[in-house]
């Protein structure tokens, strides 16, 4: 046993360098995986790849084409290099310029091998007529000639190029963040017009979420977990730290849970690596004393700590842990708000199943009330965070009325 | 016209924890199964929201969570020479409705049965002669505790149960019970935290040479991950566990243990809300070929399959049979037929009340199955010799749930109403306990199902009929087990105690238990079973009847961990047997 272990470890230790920008697994059906092409052309309810999901983007509605081997309404008759064109370059075999809701910027950095699986996989998906009409923008955003300029300033395509005295793990762990898995598309700063500001992964807001900072920041990012944790989480949707919910709780069940144990250690390995955003201002030291915090502290014993614990420290793989999440010591409140006035159900894995829900309390707290209370948890068991105001908990509860609810149906 | 629909390897009727089994069980071998379910989907945060105040007025004494009679009503009566009446609610047993059934109401008890309850008869006889049993219509079960223990096993792991072993294989552990049948393992969790109740129980009886023990609990004692991954919360004892689903994932159900890994599966399908008329056999009668079902529209669909489960609560099961001719009815008068045969209850007339002064059992702080109890007197664990009835009752003191509209426990003789009344409830609230027996129930000839031959339900079929009464072997099983509760409850010193027993004469009025056993018995002969050792029809073979129906009598424990196990050897039966060569799996 001993010996064949040793082999296989050479083996792979060997053969990970070589294969830094390409994926280990053939086919092509894992690097769909890698790009979680599903999580986005994949409709609730809806066949696989035949599209039908409407984004919302802070300049309206997109929504996301066909891509299964339909001729009329799909990509059948796409060739690769029109594939390989509107994947990375963002440009439809009729020279229509896509939206960067797809996300090219980042699909450009993958190899032509990952490229090549892909499009073979994608020509062996099943063909679905759905005609879909991706254009739902506003004027003059609907004008996809626009885009043409967009990505004039902001499209800097470039083949992903390791960077000399990083491991190979770091490499990898690159290529996957910053091509494939396009993390950024979610969790980098936006400029106005939608384009990454940065390639620092330093947290944003997107989609009535805010994706939090997921570089080596302690405690706001990742730099307090584990590179294990962190492919626990990816791979489970749990660790020990937090839970996926929202949209992460989707990647973690389409894509990263599917990822080989190697490239997650190796996203790991990189985000743990990267350095933290900007400092944001400590909380005041006189917050604990604050009746903010006292109107939180009760809301909270009555109404969270039947699971979350009085001391925060939620329950495995059910309650999520509050104590140390650093989800709720993020510059934007924007995430907290939301699961407490909309519910929320954590992700469910193969490893991890159960999913438990949160309800809303949007009927039973008012905004100084979810203000109070998310003040508490996130200055409470060690948490440092800015207050929270009533204001912005309303701003987030108009947005939500008529969205998705876990309110009980009377 | 039924919508003929496209073609399913197993068709289930309910999803309830039988249901919930066998689908799991049975996608796991790659079959392709739907459940049709009359009720409607339930889940956690929805339904049981952690973020409202448990509501006792909606779910216990509006009963929301459960079957209502315009629904589906039963006709009762005490004996054949009556004429049976529909009863206008359900209250003496309350079954379930909607996806997990009784497994999102119940307490969370999660028994065993003893070894020879499986052979009743044979061992009975042996012991005692037959002429002790004349009065009865006992038969053994055609299968062992010894061929059922993993089966056991498999449920309680997947439930995450609290308890403590009492028997490991074959050696006596101190602190569990001891009568119980030997155990491949240790519980999933230790047991729950006793309270106060339960503890002067305990040392009074340890006082007087009896062998208390945690009974066995499926609210989770710390927070538990089953063996199927899915996790469980540990239990705040808010005591809202009977006739609520549980808002703190704390209480073993199809939705905490199950369904989170059978619903992501696409092999599986659940219709909601959809009710089952009838199974459709084949012109030879040997085998089903479909359910036809009916969904809130009125639109009638037939279904397709190649294997019939009916996991509906048993009761629900027996009529199905009866309104499909699946198997022949039980005749009373003859003796003859076997589906309706061997209905039995519970026998839980023999409670002591005790009341106090200046005590503090704070009965709010409570769980469903949160007691001590002891199993000295039940079943055949005492000799029956010198006594005049077969069968016992499990005598147990705990806190279930100490709520405001249903809890009131005041002493005889005070005021139903009024200043008086308002008194003595404050005073006795937290000045009162109790310890009751829970009772074998053991089968009659004239204790039956069938259908009722007057009364239909709104789809224009008849209804079930319950003939019941208490066979007078039980009565006296009662009155010695409320002997055996006087003794202890003296040992609790009370200032006061009122002594009660069971009485002739069923009423299915104030409730009592909702075990309702037997109807399409198991059994090793066609003649006195409905099916055979597999929960497998004797007479139709690609139909499974799972559930308590499969019971031949009744025992002083809660039914549902043999329900469990059950479900898994039948289930292990289809997969490793039956889908090698569909037919009756015991020739008969």
């Amino acid at each position: 046993m001993k010996t064949i272990a040793f082999a296989s470890l050479l083996i792979a230790t060997a053969i990970v360098p070589a294969q830094a920008q390409s994926s280990p697994q053939a086919g092509g059906r894992y690097q769909a995986v890698l790009g979680d092409c599903e999580g986005c052309h994949t409709a609730v309810g809806g066949k696989p790849f035949a599209g039908g999901t409407v984004l919302q983007t802070p300049f309206g509605k997109i929504a996301v084409p066909n891509i299964t081997s339909d001729h009329d309404t799909g990509i059948g008759s796409w060739t690769e290099a029109d594939f390989r064109r509107a994947l990375r370059e963002g440009e439809s075999p009729g020279g229509e310029r896509l939206y960067p809701a797809m996300p090219y910027p980042a699909y450009a950095q993958m190899s032509d091998a990952d490229v090549a699986s892909l499009w073979a996989y994608m020509k062996t998906v099943a063909p679905v007529h759905n005609a879909v009409e991706p254009n739902l923008l506003p004027f003059p955003f609907n004008i996809r000639t626009l885009m043409a300029g967009w990505n004039w300033l902001y499209f800097k395509p470039a083949p992903f190029a390791p960077t000399a005295g990083k491991s190979a793990d770091w490499n990898r762990g690159a290529y996957l963040v910053n091509g494939p898995g396009h993390c950024g598309a979610c969790h980098a700063p936006k400029t106005l017009l939608g384009a990454d500001r940065s390639a620092a992964l330093t947290g944003a807001s997107l989609q009535g979420w805010f994706a939090p900072e997921i570089t080596g920041a302690k405690p706001r990012g990742i730099g307090n977990w584990s590179a294990g944790g962190i492919a626990t989480y990816l791979k489970t949707g749990w660790s020990s730290h937090s839970v996926a919910t929202g949209p992460m709780a989707e990647v973690v069940e389409r894509s990263t849970s599917q990822m080989t144990d190697g490239d997650l250690n190796a996203i790991a390995v990189y985000l743990k690596d990267q350095p933290a955003g900007a400092d944001m201002q400590p909380a005041s030291a006189s917050l604990r004393s604050d009746p903010a915090m006292q109107a939180g502290g009760r809301l909270y014993r009555d109404n969270c700590a039947t699971c979350h614990g009085a001391d925060g420290k939620g329950e495995r793989l059910i309650f999520p842990p509050l104590a140390g999440n650093a989800i709720l010591v993020q510059s934007s409140a924007e995430s907290l708000t939301r699961v407490v006035l909309a519910g929320a159900q954590a992700a469910g894995t193969k490893a991890a199943p159960t999913a438990p829900s949160m309800p809303s309390y949007a009927w039973k707290f008012n905004d100084a009330q979810v203000a109070n209370l998310l003040t508490y948890i996130r200055n409470n068991w060690g948490n440092a965070a800015q207050a929270v105001s009533a204001e912005s908990v309303g701003k987030i509860r108009a947005g939500l009325s008529g969205g998705p609810s876990l309110a009980n149906k009377e | 016209m039924a919508q003929l629909l496209p073609h399913k390897d197993v068709v289930i009727m309910g999803l309830g924890w039988t249901g919930a089994i066998l689908a799991q069980e049975l996608t796991e071998s790659g079959l392709d199964v739907v459940a049709i379910e009359r009720g409607p989907w339930r889940d956690t945060a929805t339904d049981f929201n952690i973020g409202y105040m448990p509501d006792e007025l909606r779910f216990a004494i509006r009963k929301e969570l459960f079957l209502q009679p315009a629904q589906e009503a039963m006709t009762m009566r005490n004996s054949v020479a009556q004429t049976a009446m529909p009863m206008r609610d359900y209250s003496s047993f309350l079954p379930g409705s909607g996806v997990g059934g009784a497994g999102v109401h119940w307490n969370g008890f999660n028994w065993r049965f003893f070894p020879n309850e499986f052979q009743a008869k044979t061992h009975l006889t042996k012991r005692y002669g037959a002429k002790r049993l004349n009065e009865l219509q006992l038969e053994d079960w055609g299968i062992t505790y010894d061929e059922l223990e993993q089966s056991y096993d498999k449920f309680e792991y997947v439930c995450g149960t609290s308890g403590k072993a009492g028997n490991l294989k074959g050696q006596i552990i101190d602190g569990g019970n001891p009568f119980e049948g030997p155990r491949s393992r240790e519980y999933p969790l230790p047991p729950l935290k006793m309270p106060y109740s339960s503890t002067l129980f305990a040392d009074a009886a340890k006082g007087l040479g009896l062998h208390p023990f945690p009974l066995p609990a499926s609210n989770m004692s710390k927070p538990y991950v089953n063996s199927l991954g899915v996790a469980l919360g540990e239990c705040t004892y808010c005591g809202y566990c009977e006739r609520f689903g549980c808002a703190n994932y704390s209480k073993a159900a199809p939705q905490t243990t199950i369904l989170p890994v059978l619903m992501k599966k696409s092999n599986f399908e659940v219709r909601t809300e959809c009710e089952v008329l009838k199974i459709n056999l084949r012109p030879d009668g040997k085998t089903a070929k479909s359910v036809t079902y009916i969904d809130t529209a009125g639109r009638e669909y037939e279904q397709p399959g190649d294997i019939i489960l009916l996991c509906g609560y048993g009761l629900m099961n027996v009529r199905m049979m009866l309104l499909s001719g699946i198997g022949h009815a039980y005749d009373p008068n003859t003796g003859k037929g076997t589906v309706g045969r061997n209905y039995c209850y519970q026998t839980q007339g023999s409670a002591a009340r005790l009341f106090y002064e200046g005590k503090h059992f704070n009965p709010f702080v409570a769980s469903g199955a949160l007691s001590s109890g002891l199993d000295d007197f039940n079943s055949d664990v005492f000799d029956h010799s010198a006594l005049d009835f077969v069968g016992g009752a499990n005598i147990s003191c705990g806190t279930s749930n100490g709520r405001p509209i249903g809890n009131r426990p005041t002493p005889p003789g005070t005021a139903r109403w009024g200043a008086q009344w308002k008194k003595a409830t404050a005073e006795t609230y937290q000045n009162a306990t109790a310890i009751g027996g829970q009772g074998s129930s053991y089968p009659t000839r004239g204790n039956y199902l069938d259908l009722d031959p007057t009364y239909k339900d709104r789809h224009g079929r008849s209804l079930l009929r319950i003939t019941f009464d208490f066979p007078d072997n039980d009565l006296r099983m009662s009155r010695y087990i409320s002997d055996q509760l006087a003794k202890i409850g003296k040992a609790m010193n009370p200032k006061q105690m009122v002594v009660s027993h069971a009485t002739k004469g069923w009423n299915s009025v104030p409730y009592q238990t909702t075990h309702n056993t037997g109807g399409a018995s198991m059994g090793a002969k066609p003649d006195t079973s409905a099916v055979n050792k597999y929960l497998q029809s004797w007479d139709v073979s690609n139909v499974f009847v799972l559930g308590a129906s499969a019971f031949q009598q009744n025992e002083g424990r809660n039914p549902t961990g043999t329900v469990g196990a059950l479900a898994y050897w039948a289930a292990e039966a289809i997969r490793d047997q039956y889908l090698k060569k569909p037919g009756p799996l015991v020739q008969a």
